[in-house]
This record gives structure tokens, sequence and C-alpha cells, in this order.
């Protein structure tokens, strides 16, 4: 057991502590909410920020830590917790960075893709030329996956695909779609899906935006009328979908902007500290003092279970459970985060991001309703709750 | 960055864990828990057989000179076993306290015994209102001549009926701050004027009340500096809140896999309860808190080994795992049902050591001001 970073990490973390600091452009923090652990306020899938997010990741690309969990044969280090590191970093100074395209796709590229498909879309990843969405949940396909509708039908060297996407966030603001189709509709549902690539730019996809509730434009629906794509974007094998998406997951619960919670943490200490009611400093209050304590530990918790399963990650093993009890426990973590920080803020966390008395920007206020959508994307807390109880504890299935 | 524990340290708890199921069974658990003092001397001299009192004790005591990382590996398997003795006295607050603060001399005549099984020590500190705060230490110690002279009432002393020594804390003068003024004298417990009676708890875990009438110390019996003791207690305090809670996960443990094994077997509406998402939900939370709780008491013991600050987090884990300890053992109940509300079932057994460890050797108000102050609050 050692639970400290090496020298070189600590050295590397500074280096990408100092980049990140210069090259964000000055007054970025006041634009964006990125409420830690929440899906509807990620700025790299606004449109507005694309600009400085196209700019800070092609620079980011310039020091080769968009890629640095790849292996060395694709131009990366095969360091996990280098990229974790970076991504630690990043989110706690919110910028934007990350993306599925770099955490998702390309790793789960490089396990089960094709080399045809590797070097058409690695370079362009590395790069921030090829931005990805996921996508997987249809209208009635959200927590039962195997429900999906969309179908890729064989036609010589095509596929052509039909259905709806939905809750598609960055659809909008990326060039691809990875999506999972059906591609058997006879096969068990296990069994019957594929992983393929899906040119935003090909003629029958309609992307139709949907406005969150803090009223940001962050995800899609997308309709899928008589598609044509090649059978080489297929991903891994045919019909081995839903594994290839369990794969792809493993990465998606390290994708997680870890470092955005300390982030909030800390601020709210510096505006407790700051702030006077009833006559004194409400860092003086004991509810006040016992809620950010009780923050702190949580985060601690969530700190030591994510630079676990870097850790598990690095030495090659498949962190499922721990990723299931990562998911669970960051995104219930945002709710209590926010409604600490709304209970501290009292009536000021009710003000929005455009209020000139609005601290931190009307982050808490938005934040407040972003944390509802954690513990609903990407997998609902119940559904990890019910991975941990029959994967992990082994409890029969219903 | 590495998590996972070392070849020695899984050795420890491989041998920690078939030990204690062969030596220390329910049924020794539920009949000790009924009697004073509460451990048996036998299952204790197997324990110092092992090396377990000296794990923490330098070799040149003859001890083992491990670290708390070890420590917190034991602990946790003694915690699944409900082991009733009086470890994390003896060692922590007692052969820890030697080694932060006796001279030589001390050291050299009470460590090798510890270790050996042949002494047990604890710990009286906590008074009347029920913290361990400095300003709640108030028992007196007067110079007289060349002796010391105690009065004054100890309360939640644990293990004090079986102890042959108390180190207890007594304020000697210097009432400029709280903090100062205080004083750990090394008591035999069979000097004339100590008077101990059993505190009877809910918790089944072996607490007194001791009364110091007129007991009259020499000076060798100070342990570390006179009126300058508040740092050693407080490291004490938070080494075995720690200890404690390291216990707790252990219970956690024991406490889960007892009620995972049930919720497979029980059957209503023509299934395993445990095939029902309201069952299972809960038991996901168990074992997430579990892991929650293990990671903060390992990151502490860490730091703990290694010599780095370690305040803040120990008292995250006193108080995290204090209170996921009584959740945990509840949502057992909630699963047994009724069977579980009896004394004949085994749970109320975990419960009540959950219970235990939670308000005693630093509270949660304890520690949460000092997380609090270590967050710059």
């Amino acid at each position: 057991m050692n639970l400290d970073f090496t020298r070189e990490e600590l050295d590397f973390r500074q280096e990408v502590e100092e980049f990140t600091r210069r090259e964000l452009p000055p007054n970025w923090d006041n634009q964006i909410v990125f409420w830690p652990g929440g899906y509807g306020t990620i700025p790299i899938f606004e449109t507005e920020f694309q600009e400085v997010a196209k700019e800070f990741s092609l620079k980011l690309s310039g020091k080769g830590w968009a890629r640095l969990a790849w292996p060395e044969k694709y131009g990366g280090e095969a360091s996990v917790m280098k990229a974790a590191i970076v991504g630690n970093v990043l989110s706690y100074n919110r910028a934007p960075a990350g993306g599925v395209a770099s955490s998702i796709v390309a790793p789960s590229l490089i396990l089960v893709a094709s080399e045809e498909l590797k070097k058409e879309f690695l370079p362009k990843i590395a790069d921030g030329r090829a931005g990805f969405w996921l996508a997987y949940s249809e209208p009635n396909a959200g927590s039962d996956l195997a429900a999906l509708k969309t179908t890729a039908v064989e036609d010589g060297d095509d596929y052509i695909i039909n259905g709806q996407k939905i809750w598609s966030s960055g659809a909008h603001v990326t060039e691809y779609a990875w999506a999972l189709v059906r591609t058997d509709p006879d096969a068990p549902a296990h069994k019957s899906a594929t992983l393929i690539i899906i040119p935003n730019n090909a003629s029958g996809v309609t992307i139709k935006p949907i406005v969150n509730i803090c009223d940001i434009h962050s995800f899609n629906e997308v309709f899928f009328d008589d598609v044509r794509v090649p059978k080489k974007y297929v991903v891994g094998e045919v019909n081995q979908g839903f594994y290839n998406v369990m794969l792809a997951l493993q990465f998606e619960r390290l994708t997680i902007g870890s470092g955005s919670f300390r982030r909030v943490l800390d601020e709210l200490i510096q505006y407790a500290r700051e702030n006077v009611r009833n006559g004194r400093p409400l860092s003086e209050n004991n509810q006040v003092r016992r809620a950010l304590v009780d923050m702190a530990i949580e985060i601690e918790i969530f700190e030591n279970f994510y630079w676990q399963s870097v850790c598990m990650l690095e030495k090659g093993k498949v962190p499922e459970i721990e990723a299931s009890a990562l998911k669970l426990v960051f995104t219930e973590l945002s709710v209590k985060l926010a409604n600490t920080a709304v209970d501290i803020l009292g009536p000021y966390g009710l003000l929005d991001k455009d209020s000139t008395r609005a601290p931190f920007g009307g982050r808490v206020g938005i934040g407040y309703l972003d944390s509802i959508s954690g513990p609903i994307g990407a997998g609902t807390s119940e559904i990890q709750k019910s991975i941990l109880a029959t994967r992990g504890l082994g409890l029969p299935r219903q | 960055m590495d998590f996972e524990l070392n070849e020695d340290q899984r050795i420890l708890q491989k041998s920690a864990r078939d030990f204690l199921k062969k030596e220390c069974p329910k049924d020794l658990v539920r009949n000790l828990a009924d009697t004073d003092p509460g451990h048996s001397t036998e299952l204790w001299q197997k324990i110092a057989a092992l090396g377990w009192m000296g794990l923490l004790v330098p070799e040149n005591y003859d001890g083992i000179g491990w670290s708390f990382v070890e420590q917190a590996v034991l602990l946790e398997e003694m915690g699944y076993a409900l082991c009733p003795a009086p470890f994390i006295s003896t060692t922590i607050l007692g052969a820890q306290t030697l080694l932060m603060s006796g001279n030589e001399d001390q050291k050299r005549g009470i460590l090798p015994n510890i270790v050996a099984g042949d002494l047990i020590l604890t710990m009286a500190l906590t008074e009347s209102d029920g913290g361990c705060e400095p300003s709640a230490l108030n028992l007196m110690a007067v110079r007289e001549g060349d002796k010391w002279v105690l009065n004054g009432i100890k309360l939640f002393v644990p293990d004090a009926l079986t102890a042959d020594y108390i180190l207890c804390v007594a304020r000697t003068g210097d009432n400029s701050s709280p903090e100062k003024g205080l004083t750990i004298f090394l008591v035999k417990t069979k000097t004339k004027g100590v008077n101990i009676a059993p505190l009877k708890t809910i918790s089944k875990d072996k607490q007194y009340e001791i009364n110091f009438n007129n007991v009259c110390l020499k000076p060798e019996n100070i342990i570390g500096p006179v009126a300058g003791a508040w740092p050693a207690i407080n490291a004490i305090i938070n080494m075995a809140g720690l200890a404690r809670a390291a216990e707790t996960v252990g219970v956690m443990r024991a406490v889960l896999e007892m009620t995972v094994a049930y919720a497979k077997e029980r059957v209503q509406f023509g299934r395993p309860i445990g095939s029902f998402q309201a069952i299972q939900h809960y038991l996901a939370d168990m074992w997430v808190d579990i892991l929650g709780a293990r990671s903060l008491v390992m990151k502490a013991a860490w730091k703990l080994a290694t010599g780095r600050p370690s305040d803040k987090a120990t008292g995250m884990a006193k108080i995290m795992v204090g209170k996921a300890g009584r959740k945990t053992t509840t949502t057992g109940h909630r699963i047994f049902g009724a069977i579980s509300f009896t004394m004949e079932h085994d749970l109320h057994l975990y419960h009540r050591r959950s219970l235990a460890n939670d308000p005693t050797l630093g509270n949660s108000d304890f520690h949460y001001e000092q997380i609090a102050a270590g967050l710059e609050l």
C-alpha cells in the first residue's frame, strides 16, 4: 500500500496545472457552470463554447495529453494514471476538455476495432478533429437498453440504419455517432446489437435540440432515416455490441471530472469564511461546519474510489464492480453537494447565472438543477445498485 | 500509487481470519458478553503467542515493529469475529502512550510484558461531560511533598476491571488554557483508593466508572511531561478512534455476508427475497458503505504508518464508519426481519459492537471540530 503520487507524477501535475492556468481564456470560469457529476452543464456540449473548446483541445493534443492512456503503438504513453491526473487537474479548473472521443471511443477502438478503423479515426481523435456522441439511449430503451429498436440492415457493403436516439449529449457539436444498433432482430437481446460509427453528416441524419432543465442545449434527439453507413464502420464484431459497450463503460467511469468536486468544496469553504450571517461568519455556524465536513468526508471517499479504479486500470485489471460503485457514489455526491451548497447560500443559492448578485456566477443554483441528471444519466443509480447486487454480491436476478 | 495490501499483510489477514474462526466462535462471544471482565484469559494468551500485542511495538521491546496498516488489517478481522479482548485498550491506549511519552525505564518495564500477554492496560480519560476535549478533563492531581494525590471520577473507561494499569489523565496545574496542565499518570489498578464500578451499557462492551479517592502516586508514575500531555493524548484519541473504526469495518463486513446469505435463502412470495430490488438495493448500499469505510480507514492507517499528518484522516474514518456501522447493522435487521429482533439471533451482537465503537474515544463532535479546523473553517 502506497497512496502517494510519485515525484514524477507530482511534477507532471504541476506542469498540467501551469498549462491549464495559462491556456484557459481569462474570465472563462464566469461563463460556465460545469457542476460536478451533472450531465447538463458540461461546456464541451454547448455550442457557444465550441471555439474555446476546440482551441484548448488542440493545445492539449499538442502536448500529447489527449492520448496518454493509449498504447504507445498508437502514440500514447499507456499511462492511465497520467491521463487521470490530466483529467483531475482540468476538471478542477473546469476546463473545456475531455469528451467521449478520446476517453471512450479511442480506448474501445484500440481494444476491439479493425486496424483500418483505428488508422482512420485515432489520429483525428488525437488532435480533436473527430468528436463523438454516444448513441445508446432511445425513447423506449433507457435503463432497459436491450429494448433498443434502431435497426441496421445489410445492403451490399453497407448497413441501412433506421430509428431514433435520444438524450444525445453533444450530438450537435460533434462529427460522429458511436451507435448501438440492432443487427439481428431474432437473436436474444444481448447478442442482437452491433456497435457502429455513423457520421453526423450522412444523408438521413436529423439532429433536433432538446433544452435541458438548466435552460441549456446540451442534448438532442436524433433521427436516422435510411442512413447508409459502410460496413467497415462496424466496431468489433457484429452482434457483439452489448459486450463492446460494457467494455467502453470502464473507461467512461473515469471521465467524470474528478477534480470538480473538490473545487466546489474549496469555494464553499472560502464563501463560509468570507460571508456573515446573523452577525458572525458562516464558518462559525455549527450547521455549516458540519455540512462542509460531511462533504469533505464524502469527497475523500469518492477520490479514494477514483484513484483505486485508476490503479486497477494501470495494472491492467478491469474495474467492473468498482466502476459501478464509482458512478453511483459520484452522482449521488453531486446531489448532496448541490443541496449542501443551496443550504449554505440560503436565498442566494436560487440566483440564476445572469444575476449580478449571484455568488459563483450562479453556479450553485444551476448546479442544483443539473445535479438531478447525475443519478439518471449513463446508467441510473438504481441500475448501478442492481449491478452491484447481482454481479457483485451474487444475488439472484428477478 | 497502490491501494492493495502486500503479501505479508495478506498473510496476516488470512492467518488472523483462520485463527479467529477457530478460536473465537460466536458462542464464546455470547458467553463472555454477560460476564465481567468480559474476555477470556485463554484467548488473550493465544493472541499474545501470535504476536498481536506486539504488532506495533518496536523489536527492541520484544515487539514486531509493524505499522498501523497491519494493525488495521488485524483489527478488521477482530471486528469481523467480534473478538472480545481488551486489545485496543492495551495496544493503543496503553502501549502507544508509553511508546510516545514514556521514559526508557517505563518502556522497558512494561512493553515486553504487554507483548507477552502478561499485562493489560487502559486509559482513564473521559469525565462527566462525556467528551474528550481538553476542557472536559478536570480530575485533579495535587502535589504534596514528593507525592501526587489524585481525586476525582473518570467515566467510560474501557476494560478497567481486567486492566493491570490505568493511564489516568489528570490536571496538574497551569490553567492558562484547557490544553495545558494535563499530565498522564500510570496507576496500578490495585492501588489504594482506586474504586472501579461497571457501567452497564446496551452495547455490552466493558466500560467502567473509576473513583480516584486520595490515590497517592510517586513522580516516577508520571508518563511524559508534567502539564504537557495533551499532544500525546490527542494523538492517542485519534489512533484509538481509528482502531475502533477499523474494527467496525470488520463488523460491517460480517453483517453484509450474513445478510446476503440470508437474502439468497429466505423465500417469500415464492422467491428468494434477495431477488427483490428493494432488498438488493439495501445490500448494494451496505456494500458501497463498507468499501468507502475501509478506504477511509486504510488511508488514515497509511498516513499514521508513514508519519504523515493524520488527524483529519482519522477523524473522517471515525465519523463516517461510526455512522455507517450503525446504518449497516440497522439495514441488516430490516432484511432479516423479526428474527433479528431477538436475543437468540446473532445480529444484535454485531449491532452492539458497531454501536460501542461509535461515540467513544473521540465522539463525532470532537472529530468534526478537528476536521473543520483542518479545513480552515
